[in-house]
């Protein structure tokens, strides 16, 4: 085969994939980019004669709404607490099911990775009545503390970690699953090597375990960023939006003013800010841990 | 959830070639000289009527169609359920995807939504041709709330609406024997409740995530002080009506009289109701079964329903319900108005409201011995006599929402409620750019006199249509209800005009061309 038709061959094989791609991707998104450039909204859809170029209008009416940086702030909370909180519960619980102290590991495993399985909208109704305020689980449990009742998804000030405690809960099982298979393929004989030159538990986490794990660790990391920017279905059965919207995220704002409003226009806007955001935040993750 | 649309199945396309059309009703025709069964005929080429309904109503609807197939053998129907929540993006995506129902049950304030989209048929042929169908028998409010620009755009189904749910006993314990009807008077009573019951509990339930009771209120100084101005081209709530209605509505939490919370934190308003953490609660109807069921025995005589009490006197609510709607992409109009128009009926609207708990929407519907014997609900019978349509504007809804969102902040101290009618009207002023553009812009489609739903069957009365294709049953002439019968229509209804584009034929143009092929 000449180099020629070899590379004919390549491109045969991965024509399927690339068509794929580009029809259910690229032009979707070349689609939406050009939509955020329009004021597309039922009126359009009635009679395209009525779709106006708007330019960035919609980028700029975007970043003049209040609403929108307060989704961009609410968002920012919740990443910048639940995504350790995300990780460190993974870890925390991978290294607990590793370690050869626990017994009925199976059972744990399957029990603490239930959570990603079940029904967000079931388990809703559940944590709602846990977060209620006069007769929650939760509440109950702090007033043995002494702990006044907090109205975990009525004030404003709670209903963000009220929604971080749900998430991390749900979600910690499927970094926890990815860690744990990371943890056992660390070979046993580093550890041995270095309890025999007197390590103890606390340096053999922090120099050997941690750092076989560091590729592992920047993956889930920037899967659970991703992750929780696009946090969405949690406040939407919870709270829709609620109270005082701080609990509206961008992509909850992009989908009120996309399905529930229909404004596709300035609904296409938040998800191309969106999308540049995470593709910053993204590249300075890879840059970050590259220096280190 | 946007990819909804594609539940159904496949809708015929209403933009078929004619001689695609042409050949189904040869097709069609051919069978029938064969003397096969007609219904096989009429199943696979003029389709069954797709009837999209919501909720419970969706439900129930197959119950009562038994009664409509004995009389309309020739019309099959099929009832496709939609949750509520998903409803209106269905719709839509339906009306994007060209995949409507013939008939779909509509929130009656989407109507002016779908409307603007051109998606409906106006209804006004049907009903001046209809026998039974009386609009003077509607209550005033709710069949407003189907006319839009001077036509129907559809048939009030059920009706809906907000009024006041209370506890008599705690009412009695405050020394009252019912609920005022003037503002400053309920206030009064809702300050004795107050006393009576303490400071940890509330006299009324205004929850901050519900829009409905602040307008319902709203629209009592809605004249002569419209919401939106200049035909719903600006925002008026800095007018001096809904300034006063934001002030009362404040002070329930200002006064502590309301607990400032949404629903959700109450988690079970009727345990609370029970409890008595509230005593009065402004709600709809479907409350009355819910109150019926899921309060303990003991309190069964302690509740009642009373209407809204208004800024001077009996006041005015907001008129919701359900409205019946044909799409002006069905090919069966006659049909579907055949199943509209039985669906209207008293006698079956009595049987639906057995059903359901849904209120009749006609007069005469109401003259049931059960209906006329509850309380409860004759509070709302007195209510549908004083009901307003919100602002007709396919923006309400957002604006309203956003209402919503600015009354919760003015609650928690996020503005302040000064500047919140300012604020309110900036922007629904934003909200509303567009429609202004499109009203007073040449180029837009409404700014030009609507073309959009003359060109459908509703000016043809004989199931003259490309609509009825192959489809043999249809009305005597002359009549657009009642029973259709076979075989009066046996021309090859394809060689009708198809659909004119927009901007095609005048109305006078189309009538004349249908009355041209008006059989004997």
């Amino acid at each position: 085969m000449t180099p020629r038709r070899r590379s004919l061959a390549a491109w045969v094989f991965v024509a399927p994939a690339l068509i794929a791609i580009g029809v259910f991707f690229a032009i979707p998104v070349g689609a939406a980019l050009l939509m955020s450039l329009t004021d597309f909204d039922i009126y359009a859809l009635a009679d395209i004669r009525n779709l106006r170029f708007a330019g960035l209008d919609n980028y700029s009416a975007l970043l003049a709404n209040p609403l929108f940086w307060q989704a961009l702030w609410n968002t920012v909370i919740f990443v910048v607490i639940g995504v350790p909180l995300s990780i460190a519960t993974s870890l925390g619980a991978a290294l607990l099911l590793h370690s050869k102290l626990a017994r009925f590991q199976g059972f744990f495993r399957t029990a603490l990775f239930a959570p990603v399985v079940t029904t967000l909208v079931a388990v809703a109704v559940v944590w709602r009545y846990l977060f209620h305020t006069r007769y929650g689980l939760i509440n109950h449990g702090l007033s043995y503390f002494g702990i006044d009742p907090i109205d975990w998804l009525g004030d404003p000030a709670w209903a963000m970690p009220a929604i971080v405690l749900l998430s991390v809960w749900k979600n910690f099982g499927y970094n926890m699953v990815i860690l744990l298979a990371g943890l056992q393929a660390i070979p046993e004989d580093l550890f041995e090597a270095a309890r025999l030159d007197g390590a103890r538990r606390w340096q053999l986490l922090r120099h050997i375990t941690l750092p076989s794990l560091a590729p592992l660790l920047l993956v889930v990391s920037i899967l659970t960023m991703a992750g929780h920017f696009q946090l969405f279905a949690e406040p939407y059965v919870m709270t829709q939006g609620g109270p005082a919207q701080r609990t509206v995220t961008v992509l909850y704002l992009m989908y009120e003013e996309g399905f529930k409003w229909w404004s596709l226009g300035s609904a296409s806007a938040v998800a191309f800010v969106l999308f540049v955001i995470m593709f910053a935040i993204t590249l300075l993750q890879l840059r970050v841990s590259k220096s280190t | 959830m946007p990819a909804g649309a594609a539940s159904g199945p496949a809708a015929p396309d209403p933009r078929r070639p004619l001689d695609a059309t042409r050949r189904s009703a040869l097709r069609c025709a051919l069978g029938a000289a064969a003397a096969i069964a007609l219904p096989a005929c009429s199943r696979r080429d003029a389709g069954t009527l797709r009837f999209w309904a919501m909720g419970r109503e969706g439900e129930v609807v197959a119950e009562l169609l038994t009664g409509f197939r004995a009389e309309n053998p020739g019309i099959q129907v099929k009832v496709e359920q939609l949750p509520w929540s998903a409803a209106h993006e269905k719709l839509l995506t339906a009306f994007a995807g060209d995949a409507t129902p013939d008939i779909a049950q509509l929130g009656n304030t989407w109507l002016p939504e779908f409307v603007a989209l051109g998606a409906l048929e106006p209804l006004d042929n049907f009903i001046a041709g209809a026998q039974g169908v009386d609009s003077a028998d509607y209550f005033e409010g709710i069949w407003a709330t189907n006319r839009i620009d001077q036509r129907v755009y559809g048939l009030p189904w059920y009706v809906d609406t907000r009024l006041l749910f209370y506890r008599r006993d705690l009412l009695q314990q405050a020394g009252y024997d019912k609920p005022a009807d003037t503002w400053a008077a309920w206030r009064q009573q809702l300050h004795a409740i107050k006393r009576v019951v303490g400071p940890e509990k509330f006299a009324v339930l205004l929850p901050l995530n519900e829009y409905d009771p602040l307008v319902a209120l709203a629209l009592q100084s809605s004249q002569p002080d419209p919401l939106l101005r200049d035909g719903g081209r600006y925002g008026n709530f800095r007018g001096p009506g809904f300034r006063s209605t934001l002030d009362f509505y404040l002070s329930m939490y200002r006064e502590q009289l309301a607990p400032p919370a949404s629903s959700n934190q109450i988690a079970n308003v009727w345990n609370e109701f029970a409890r008595g953490y509230f005593s009065f609660y402004i709600t709809g109807p479907w409350n009355i079964g819910e109150f019926r069921r899921r309060l303990p025995a003991a309190l069964q005589s302690a509740w009642a329903t009373a209407p809204l009490p208004g800024p001077l006197g009996p006041g005015t609510s907001v008129a919701g319900g359900s409205s019946l709607a044909l799409f002006n992409s069905s090919k069966n109009k006659p049909a579907a108005w055949a199943l509209v128009s039985y669906l209207s009926r008293p006698a079956v609207q009595q049987r639906f409201r057995r059903l359901t708990g849904n209120l009749p929407p006609r007069r005469s519907a109401w003259a049931d011995a059960e209906l006329q014997a509850d309380p409860q609900t004759q509070a709302f019978r007195q209510q549908l006599e004083r009901v307003r349509p919100v602002p007709q504007v396919p923006e309400w809804e957002r604006i309203a929402t956003e209402l919503r969102v600015l009354v919760e902040q003015v609650v928690h101290g996020g503005i302040k409620a000064q500047d919140m009618p300012a604020e309110m009207d900036r922007r629904a002023d934003r909200m509303l750019d567009k429609r202004r553009w499109m009203l007073d812009h040449p180029r837009s489609s409404l700014a030009a006199p609507r073309q959009v739903g003359l060109s459908g069957t509703g000016d043809r009365p004989c199931g003259l249509s490309p609509a009825s294709e192959g489809q043999p049953a249809c009305w005597p002439a002359g009549q657009t209800s009642g029973p259709l019968q076979p075989a009066c229509c046996q021309r090859p209804l394809a060689l009708l005009p198809s659909k004119p584009p927009q901007g095609g034929p005048e109305p006078r143009q189309i009538a004349s061309a249908a009355s041209a092929w008006r059989l004997t």
